[in-house]
């Protein structure tokens, strides 16, 4: 592989001006499929959730999934869209044996949702407004497994295997307006409202948008131009970019990479770009198609949706407390400043915050404990306060000890050292290591009853099962 | 109506993924044509006040409820396959795509 001539990324930004355009597939968390009722259940063996629907067999005919359209307008109108009175579906011609059908069924000129923003807050605080060009239906594709190849990728391989689960999941693409005036942060831009985007997702109930897993995936599109001009150079995609720090990443790579070729007098390319995760550099795919080469047309076999505005308003008021609403509205109540919020906000503590007053700690002290002692352990092991062997209850109930004058703050921090050890239960740690720091009294001397105590005890105490609960406040961030 | 040119039936033939021969193209050019300028005749009585149709019945918001029905089995959808390997269709080398 050549090396790819990178300028600095300071004398990039001195000469350049970046225009950004990010598409994000998200997959929805339909129980079926888009246009059939196969499962899309993960996980299952190869080609066991297929129907000649999904197969493109002869005579099949696909019909929408009633959720699959509410979910589309649910995200249309958090991300304050117009929500279309009439459209259609329109098939994407393509060769490429992903899809079994040889086209996509997806939305071309008439999506559901258009004309809408999302506002990014970024690690400082500024808040950023990213306009949204659409938001429209589509379908996944089949998993391809390239065999042959040195590194199952596609050159070289002697053939290829078609697994058809995937082909038909809901997919909803959320497109951007061409994002100017993020200058040197614009890779800071592109990550926040990735993160963003996810956070509504997730608050809407939509899909649960596992970057790690592929149920939400994002391409950037990226050109530079010198500064004080208009016109936008030419744009390089970099597909599939799955996780909020490759997103940042890739960015940051393909400006330095442009003002490499475009200071030493050459022309960019129009291409689809590969992010490779180990070194956070891209490399050259295909030369893009122009979009009227996919031949979009009308699909005859799916007759129009067109969303009775009474549904459309009923959705809107059903919407729930999105992201940022939600953050502005516990920075009041927790009294923080927008500082310490943000403090907050960067260490991924909300929820477990939110969990642990909601399990009946005070604020304060959630926010002691989570962004304290746990943020350390944390960040010394390398992992995210969600997967540390501890629950919001437990922290809570460290909380209630100490508030109790069971324990004070030093033997507390041995109670939440010995959770975190996997010794059980901050009660039965404290019971192991005789941990009650005042003679037995009548408070403490009561039985530990909480109704959620005897299931939460009878459940695994190893660290990988407790990691692996959803618990509530985990699948939101 | 213009005609359609050689080049034009060559970038459809490519998009097709069909090899067509240099007499091949001029013939097809001249049947595009005619279907073409057969088709446009539509327009001549269609005005602009009748809109373009992709569905002859006057239908919309036909769903379906969110609910699992029974797939193939894999050996049922796999049946129809030329080729399969691991449970899974066996498709030749992938070529000008990545």
């Amino acid at each position: 592989m050549t090396v790819t001539e990178l300028l600095s990324y300071e004398a990039a930004l001195a000469e350049y001006d970046p225009v950004m355009g990010l598409e994000v597939h998200v997959e929805l968390g339909t129980r079926t499929k888009m246009f059939c009722g196969c499962s899309t259940e993960l996980g299952a063996e190869p080609n066991s959730q297929t129907c000649p629907t999904c197969l493109g067999l002869p005579g099949s005919l696909p019909v929408v999934n009633a959720i699959g359209v509410e979910s589309a307008i649910k995200i249309g109108l958090a991300l304050n869209c117009e929500i279309a009175e009439w459209c259609r579906f329109a098939r994407k011609n393509y060769f490429y044996p992903d899809m079994p059908k040889n086209f996509q069924t997806s939305q071309y000129d008439e999506p559901i949702a258009f004309n809408g923003y999302l506002d990014v807050q970024l690690e400082d605080g500024e808040v950023f407004r990213v306009e949204i060009e659409r938001a429209h239906m589509e379908e996944d594709t089949g998993k391809s497994t390239h065999i042959g190849g040195a590194t199952g990728r596609i050159h070289g391989a002697s053939h290829s295997l078609l697994d058809y689960n995937r082909a038909g999941i809901p997919l909803i693409e959320i497109v951007t307006k061409p994002i100017e005036g993020a200058g040197e942060r614009a890779p800071e831009v592109a990550k926040a409202y990735v993160a963003e985007l996810r956070a509504l997702i997730l608050a809407l109930g939509v899909s649960e948008a596992r970057m790690d897993k592929g149920q939400m995936r994002c391409d950037v599109n990226l050109s530079l131009r010198p500064h004080g001009t208009k016109t936008f150079g030419t744009r390089s995609e970099t597909k599939n970019v799955n996780s909020l720090r490759s997103v940042e990443r890739a960015a940051r790579f393909e400006i330095q990479r442009h003002a490499a070729v475009l200071s030493s007098g050459g022309t960019i390319v129009q291409e689809t770009r590969h992010f490779h995760e180990d070194d956070g550099s891209t490399t050259s795919g295909r030369i893009k198609d122009n979009a009227e080469d996919y031949r979009y047309f009308p699909e005859p076999d799916l007759v129009p949706v067109a969303p009775a505005r009474e549904w459309v308003e009923e959705l809107r008021a059903g919407l729930p407390e999105l992201p940022r609403v939600r953050r502005n509205r516990l920075r009041e109540e927790w009294g923080v400043s927008e500082h310490e919020m943000q403090s907050i906000l960067n260490a991924g503590a909300v929820d477990a915050i939110v969990a642990t007053t909601e399990a009946g700690a005070d604020a304060a002290s959630a926010r002691k404990w989570w962004m304290g002692e746990l943020a350390r352990n944390a960040n010394e092991k390398g992992v995210s306060l969600e997967e540390l062997p501890i629950t919001p209850a437990d922290v809570a109930r460290v909380s209630a000890l100490v508030a109790g004058g069971d324990l004070n703050d030093k033997l507390a921090r041995q109670v939440i050292e010995g959770v975190l050890a996997g010794e059980g239960t901050p009660d039965e740690v404290v019971e192991k290591r005789g941990l009650r720091s005042s003679p037995t009294t009548a408070r403490s001397a009561r039985p530990w009853t909480r109704p959620s105590s005897p299931t939460r005890r009878s459940r695994p105490r190893s660290a990988t099962a407790r990691s692996r609960r959803s618990a509530p406040w985990s699948a939101r961030s | 109506m213009p005609g359609i040119t050689r080049e034009e039936v060559a970038h459809l033939a490519r998009l097709a993924r069909l090899e067509l021969k240099g007499e091949e193209l001029d013939h097809f050019a001249g049947q595009l044509d005619d279907i073409i300028g057969a088709v446009a005749r539509v327009a001549e009585v269609a005005d602009q006040d009748v809109p373009p149709t992709s569905h002859p019945l006057p239908l919309t918001n036909v769903m379906r409820a969110d609910e699992v029905r029974p797939s193939l089995t894999p050996e049922q959808a796999l049946s129809g396959a030329p080729a399969q390997e691991q449970q899974r269709f066996k498709v030749p080398q992938i070529l000008g795509e990545d």
